[in-house]
């Protein structure tokens, strides 16, 4: 693995945008180290890459990089890829959403990327929180969870982001948490090589909202959560639905082969 | 001396309109069916990929408006085409591209509203929706033909603009005139003049890309070209970066509107008929300037000193042209369908020059040129 310190020189940008406005403890830096290593050692140049981002602080990522970097509207950064990628097939187009820029307000457009196969290495920051607005219910917000729009507790079901994906058609979806960095890494590069449209949910944590409702103190706790309620995702695969319960599987869950948007 | 190769073709609007886009280099379209729009949407799945380009249907109509500012900064000319109920899902989209300055095209069919109104049925209800859809303080680029060789033309000219400004550029156009068929004469290819948005002359190191170079519009280099720089909907710096500064906020709106309203007196386009002794004067845009204007004839014959001031361009608004109208006529008639959008403009300019009298439907019916012609008589001094 290269030095941080050499990594930092060559991909963050220099200026004025530091500090970031990220709390200290944020899963999100914890992603940003994974994915700029990941790019490194695919070796992409970075004129080629593009990276588009929703709105919420974990879309805050691309100002820090030294990319072709666009931060849109709240869930169309895959609408906004798509058109990058299939106006200039040549660049490697990268999308980064938190969960309720994801699957909440840009659900839709999730579904249909996956269906439609371009080739977009995507990436769900999942904190199970929305962050920006100050701790509201996200589409994966555990259920009977307090949070500040359901102050007597979640009463909605949550989505299983990487099955949704799947089912609409994604020919890579895999998950990890930001605990687990080398199985973090090893993803984003396989979702950056894959031909066709890659998701991978990344299970982080919001220390600031997250950790306060979902009764956390700090980001060690967190992070000790996300490292005990983790299970492989090959020996989830002889577990029955009951032992899975409330358990993060983490692995490569789909790796197929379509043609991708492009090709047909 | 006219070049020879112009010949006559029956085209529909839509048609027209793609042609248009064609010409000036559109490369890549989104879209989301909807009446009456749909049928440029699927001309351009015909024509665009034998021209080189991509053509694209979205899952919906903010994901086609995503998708053309995602094409468009990736170096492609882009456009859309919808009607209004879309027309109001690509608004957030439309500000961000006003923000970001991304060049595009959006064409809006108009058709009777609110909400689904009157699917089939024309109508100029969008005026004020073009101006003032997106949220927040922002310029607009609108522009309005009214017969399909005018379609074809100002398709070319909206691309223009929006290359020339890097702003969104909106072709707002009524049912009647996207599907109508007429006789167009197709201009050559180097007959029509398109213009690119500009490049930057300077190495990535010193580009500044969102930094006024003197006319208030930065040059735009495509992603993937060497100059990596950041796109966001925040207020942001020179450098693209997001900012709070008071001046920087303060500074990046004001160049946003100046880039345009500089050239103001180049965006008076405009054809005048019977206007120089002409004590009524008719203002219409559209298809109802077409029904106006065998009104305005009809009336001169029977000895009424009335003329025609048609407007190519409702955004910004042609107030230099209106002002010189109010100066010179008694009274102007405004014959729109809608309650009176352009109208509400005409007499903010005119600050109680003269008396301003309008004719307005938003019943999915045209205003005939007898109608135009009744009040004419009725009003004439
Ligand atoms: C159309 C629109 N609706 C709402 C918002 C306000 N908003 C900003 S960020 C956000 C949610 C962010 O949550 P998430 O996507 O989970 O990302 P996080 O901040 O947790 O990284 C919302 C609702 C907005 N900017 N735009
Ligand atoms: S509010 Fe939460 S998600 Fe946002 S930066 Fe802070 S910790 Fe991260």
């Amino acid at each position: 693995m290269k030095e941080t310190a050499e990594l930092v020189h060559k991909y963050l940008r220099s200026t004025k945008k530091f500090p970031h406005i990220w709390c200290a403890g944020c899963g999100n830096g914890i992603f940003m180290q994974a994915l700029i290593r990941a790019i490194d050692r695919v070796g992409y140049s970075k004129d080629e890459v593009v990276l588009v981002s929703g709105i919420g602080c974990s879309s805050r990522l691309p100002v820090y990089v030294d990319f072709n970097t666009v931060h849109t509207t709240h869930g169309r950064a895959l609408t906004f890829a798509t058109g990058i990628k299939l106006a200039k097939p040549r660049l490697k187009v990268i999308t980064i959403m938190g969960d309720g820029d994801a699957i909440a307000i840009g659900g839709n457009h999730l579904i249909h990327a996956a269906r439609r196969n371009v080739e977009i290495a995507s990436f769900i920051i999942n904190n199970q929180i929305y962050g920006m607005t100050g701790g509201q219910c996200s589409p994966t917000t555990p259920l009977g969870v307090k949070t500040t729009s359901c102050p007597y507790g979640n009463l909605e079901p949550n989505f299983d982001i990487c099955r949704v994906v799947e089912a609409a058609g994604a020919a890579f979806v895999a998950r990890s948490t930001v605990y687990h960095t080398r199985l973090l890494d090893r993803l984003i590069g396989k979702a950056l090589k894959k031909k066709g449209f890659a998701m991978v949910e990344v299970v982080s944590q919001c220390v600031t909202y997250g950790g306060r409702y979902l009764g956390l103190d700090s980001p060690a706790e967190m992070m000790k959560w996300q490292k005990d309620n983790s299970i492989p995702v090959e020996k989830a695969r002889e577990l029955g639905e009951a032992e899975l319960e409330g358990k993060i599987v983490t692995g490569v869950l789909v790796d197929r082969e379509r043609p991708t948007y492009h090709e047909e | 001396m006219r070049k020879v190769t112009r010949k006559q073709v029956l085209l529909q609007g839509s048609e027209a309109c793609v042609k248009g886009a064609l010409m000036a280099g559109c490369h890549f379209f989104a879209g989301y069916p909807i009446t009456p729009a749909s049928e440029i949407m699927e001309v351009m799945a015909r024509e665009l990929p034998k021209a080189g380009g991509v053509f694209i249907q979205m899952e919906d109509e903010i994901g086609s408006m995503g998708a053309v500012i995602g094409a468009s900064l990736a170096g492609a000319k882009s456009m859309t085409a919808t009607s209004g109920p879309g027309f109001s899902l690509m608004q957030e989209n439309i500000g961000f591209a006003i923000m970001t300055e991304v060049p595009c095209v959006i064409v809006d069919v108009m058709r009777v509203g609110p909400s689904q109104g009157l699917p089939t049925q024309p109508s100029q209800g969008d005026v004020m929706q073009a101006r003032w859809g997106t949220h927040g303080d922002h310029p607009t680029i609108a522009l309005a033909p009214s017969s399909v060789h005018e379609f074809l033309e100002l398709t070319v000219q909206a691309f223009n603009l929006s290359e020339r400004y890097r702003t969104p550029v909106i072709v707002l156009v009524d049912e009647v005139v996207a599907h109508m068929r007429e006789g167009v004469i197709v201009p050559a290819k180097g007959d029509i003049e398109v213009e690119e948005r500009s490049q930057p002359t300077v190495p990535p190191e010193w580009y500044i890309p969102y930094g006024d170079p003197g006319t208030g519009v930065p040059p735009m280099p495509a992603f993937g070209e060497g100059y990596r720089y950041h796109v966001t909907g925040l207020c942001h710096d020179v450098q693209g970066y997001p900012t709070t500064r008071k001046d920087e906020a303060e500074s990046l709106i004001s160049r946003l509107f100046w880039k345009i309203s500089k050239d103001l007196h180049r965006l008076q386009w405009l054809d005048s008929f019977y206007t120089e002794d002409a004590l009524i004067t008719v203002i219409a845009y559209g298809f109802v300037a077409r029904a106006a204007l065998p009104a305005v004839k009809e009336a001169r014959e029977k000895g009424l000193k009335v003329g025609l001031v048609k407007l190519k361009v409702l955004w910004p608004f042609m107030s230099q042209t209106v002002t010189k109208v109010l100066e010179k006529s008694q009274k102007v008639l405004v014959p729109e369908l809608n309650i009176g959008q352009i109208s509400r403009e005409v007499k903010r300019v005119n600050q109680g020059r003269c008396e301003v009298v309008t004719i307005n439907k938003v019943d999915g019916t045209l205003i005939t040129p007898r109608e135009i012609l009744k009040t004419l008589e009725e009003i004439h001094p």
